[in-house]
């Protein structure tokens, strides 16, 4: 126990408190916050793997990738999906090499077991060949056994869990609590370095309560106006001041409205990028209804803000009118 | 030491307002506190959060009890902190069998970090946290006080009163004094406690409560608390049908995917797959009587069902009184348009004398195409068609088009049949008929519908 924790200590050192964790991310491009630099925090000290809820696009996979960047260790991903198996996410043995090398090996057969006297002799030589052909030369790793073989840890990232089959998810216990897996023909594999995991789920299903308690959580919701415009700033070079605040302010106001899918962080940075390459400068009605379609994926979404579009497009104007002229001042439409 | 207890405390008081805590999360709790002490309360409460929140929903819970319960640890630990360190040890190996401090002194040192600890002392030999109704409140602060030794401080007190001197009298109405001051603050502090362990144990005692409670003898604040419960109980049950299951078809063969799968070994079929064949996917074709007896129970079906959208989404809604009405437009919305929804059927669909036979063959005319042999058709109403004919034809032949046809009856079987109800000759056309008064039933039947798609 304290002999890994130490191992992890040094391996991951970079993690030594939430404030490093949230300084590191930022050196990415990742804005964090309290609840996710804590949570990854804990999650190297506690040895303990995070699952990380929260709709779609609010940077649960994008905490993983940016956690391997920062951390300069490879990111090992496994995305989940229904009739997920061992094979495409353990290993998996290179049928094909084996047999390839039994057909190279057939012509010189008789060389090998040509001077065999007896029949036990011979199958003695025959089953030191089985052992060659299940040994690591022949087995093709899939990312839970890269993730426990690479030297200096990693970040695994196990997304969208949720989408997986149950019994895959009850084989993940033992991947996730021990940090090691088992090949039968080869006997169990420890990870000597165990990596920072992280688990996301968008809540097709409900999670099996023991692999919740085997992990921490973390949800991550909408961010609040002030991580918005920071993250929009770091992912969105050059964009003004006006339209940051306009864009963010309008966008904070639309996830209030009764609508199928609210848009996300994603779709915020999304729409950052084109209104840059439309060079706008700043938000107006006529511009915000061309491009609604950039933060809106559903027709009736559209529709039902449409009226609206207006009023909440001369608010976000005038959240940054606010900040430079006196308030009354009338926004231009 | 402390550590273990306060976090303990705190995971009792979790798992009263039904966020599951094991052992094993506990431990880990312990361990992040550890790592990150008490200084930082934001820290700690994401810490904790992390480890012993699993859900939105026990987040909500957690962040509620995190304020109550460490609010309160706080005056305690600061008294630890300082020069009491030896005695606050002394009192948590020894307990109740500590000999409580001499109430008079104790009222009137006006040290309030000691009057908290003795509150908690006496909260905790009395039992306090297995408070669970809030009328328990006065019963456990008497019992602190006694525990207190109030009961020493009463003798003295009526002693004092007998002299009939002025000393006595003024030292009489100091203990008076006093014995209101602690009583107000021992119910004060077992107050905040019933906040902490007992306010969630109270909501799912109501809860169950109401889940059993008949549908037509609730009263407009009962309807109010229904809708989370039944958004719960819904949740509950498309978490147990969400998993579309397969069912293997072991001895065919899949030639195609098993070609696919090794044609990387030369056709050498190492991996062999067997066709699967997928399981149905429930559509359901719900007909509602909303005539005046029958309205307030399709109310309940039709937002239970609504709850289960994502798993059920092939919901056809029709709503009939004299005549039939696709309503299902109105349903799709947010659940807060609910209510208006419901408003738009009645006005829709609401109007005329309940004729049974009529919406079937409107049903005929207009919908016959739904229903198919994965349609399940729920039907709510209480079978009275005003002594119209019943069209047993067509609902037999619906029954036939489709895979089962399961009847919701808000009467008693008692009545069924009864005056012009017409539900015995329905009945026997039926996959199943159930009596729907409770909100339990209504899950029930909703449960044994979706098994038969599993």
């Amino acid at each position: 126990m304290n002999n890994s924790s130490d191992l992890i200590a040094e391996h991951y050192s970079a993690l030594s408190s939430p404030e490093a964790v949230t300084s590191g991310l930022a050196s990415v491009g990742y804005i964090s916050n309290d609840d996710i630099s804590t949570a990854v925090f804990l999650a190297v000290q506690l040895r303990k793997p995070v699952l990380i809820e929260g709709p779609a696009g609010v940077g649960k996979t994008d905490l993983a990738q940016s956690l391997s960047r920062y951390l300069d260790v490879p990111l090992e991903r496994l995305q989940c999906y229904e009739g997920l198996d061992e094979s495409k996410s353990l290993y998996e043995w290179k049928y094909g090499k084996q047999l390839l090398y039994t057909q190279i090996l057939k012509d010189r057969l008789n060389e090998v077991v040509g001077e065999a006297g007896s029949v036990s002799d011979l199958t003695d030589r025959l089953s030191s060949f089985e052992d060659l052909f299940f040994s690591h030369q022949f087995l093709e790793p899939r990312p839970l056994l890269r993730a426990m073989e690479q030297p200096a840890g990693s970040v695994l990232l196990i997304d969208e869990i949720d989408k997986s089959d149950e019994e895959f998810e009850a084989f993940l216990l033992e991947v996730l609590s021990d940090y090691q897996v088992t090949v039968p023909e080869l006997g169990t594999i420890r990870a000597n370095v165990p990596p920072v995991v992280i688990l996301t789920s968008n809540n097709v299903r409900d999670l099996g309560d023991a692999l919740k308690r085997r992990c921490l959580h973390l949800f991550i919701g909408f961010p609040d106006a002030q991580r918005e415009r920071e993250i929009v700033k770091a992912r969105v070079e050059g964009i003004s001041e006006d339209l940051l605040t306009q864009l963010v302010a309008f966008v904070q106001n639309i996830r209030e409205q009764d609508l199928r899918k609210r848009p996300s962080i994603s779709e915020t940075v999304d729409w950052a990028r084109t209104l840059m390459l439309l060079h706008a400068d700043s938000l107006n009605e006529d511009l915000v209804r061309r491009t609604l379609n950039v933060i809106l994926k559903y027709e009736s979404d559209i529709d039902s803000v449409s009226n609206s579009i207006g009023s909440m497009a001369r608010k976000a104007a005038s959240a940054s009118e606010g900040k430079r002229l006196p308030s009354g001042y009338p926004s231009f439409t | 030491m402390s550590a273990e207890r306060t976090v303990t405390d705190f995971v009792r008081a979790l798992r009263s307002a039904d966020v599951n805590v094991s052992t094993a999360e506990t431990l880990d709790a312990v361990r992040a506190v550890r790592l990150v002490g008490y200084d930082d309360r934001g820290l700690l409460k994401t810490s904790l959060r992390s480890v012993l929140a699993k859900s939105e929903r026990e987040n909500e819970s957690y962040d509620r009890l995190f304020e109550l319960f460490f609010s309160r640890k706080k005056s305690e630990r600061e008294n630890e902190a300082g020069s009491s360190d030896d005695k606050s040890e002394a009192d948590d190996t020894s307990e109740a069998g500590a000999p409580p401090a001499d109430f008079m002194e104790l009222a009137q040192s006006g040290n309030e970090t000691e009057i908290e600890m003795a509150m908690e002392q006496a909260g905790n030999a009395v039992g306090l946290q297995d408070i669970r109704f809030s009328t328990q409140v006065s019963y456990f602060a008497q019992k602190m006080l006694k525990e207190m030794g109030v009961e020493k401080m009463e003798s003295e007190l009526l002693k004092r009163l007998q002299e009939h001197t002025p000393d006595g009298d003024e030292a009489a109405d100091e203990m008076i004094n006093a014995r209101k001051q602690m009583t107000m603050r021992a119910i004060e502090y077992a107050k905040r406690q019933f906040d902490v362990f007992g306010a969630g144990a109270t909501q799912q005692f109501r809860e169950e409560y109401l889940a059993e409670k008949r549908i037509n003898e609730m009263d407009r604040s009962d309807m109010e608390r229904m809708k989370p419960l039944v958004e719960k109980l819904a949740k509950r049950l498309a978490s147990k049908h969400s998993r579309r299951k397969r069912k293997k078809n072991r001895g065919q063969l899949d030639i195609r995917r098993t070609l696919r799968a090794n044609a990387g070994r030369d056709g050498v079929p190492f991996d062999v797959h067997w066709r699967q064949t997928k399981k149905d996917r429930p559509k359901l074709v719900l007909i509602c009587d909303v005539s005046n007896s029958v309205a307030r129970y399709v109310r309940f079906l039709l937002l239970f069902l609504y709850c289960l959208k994502d798993v059920v989404p092939d919901i056809y809604t029709y709503a009939f009184s004299a005549r039939l009405k696709d309503v299902g437009k109105h349903l799709d919305t947010s659940l807060d348009g609910f209510e208006d929804a419901m408003q738009k059927i009645m006005t829709e669909a609401g109007w005329g004398s309940t004729d049974y036979g009529q919406a079937f063959s409107d049903l005929k005319v207009d919908h016959w195409s739904q229903i198919d042999r994965r349609t399940t058709i729920i039907v709510l109403g209480d079978a009275r068609s005003n002594n119209g004919d019943p069209r047993l034809d067509l609902f037999e032949e619906a029954v036939s088009r489709a895979k089962r046809i399961v009847w919701l009856n808000p009467e008693g079987r008692a009545l069924w049949g009864t005056g012009d109800s017409e539900m015995l000759r329905y009945q026997p056309h039926c996959s199943t008929v159930t009596h729907l008064a409770t909100l339990k039933q209504l899950e029930r039947a909703i449960d044994d519908v979706l098994m038969h798609y599993s």
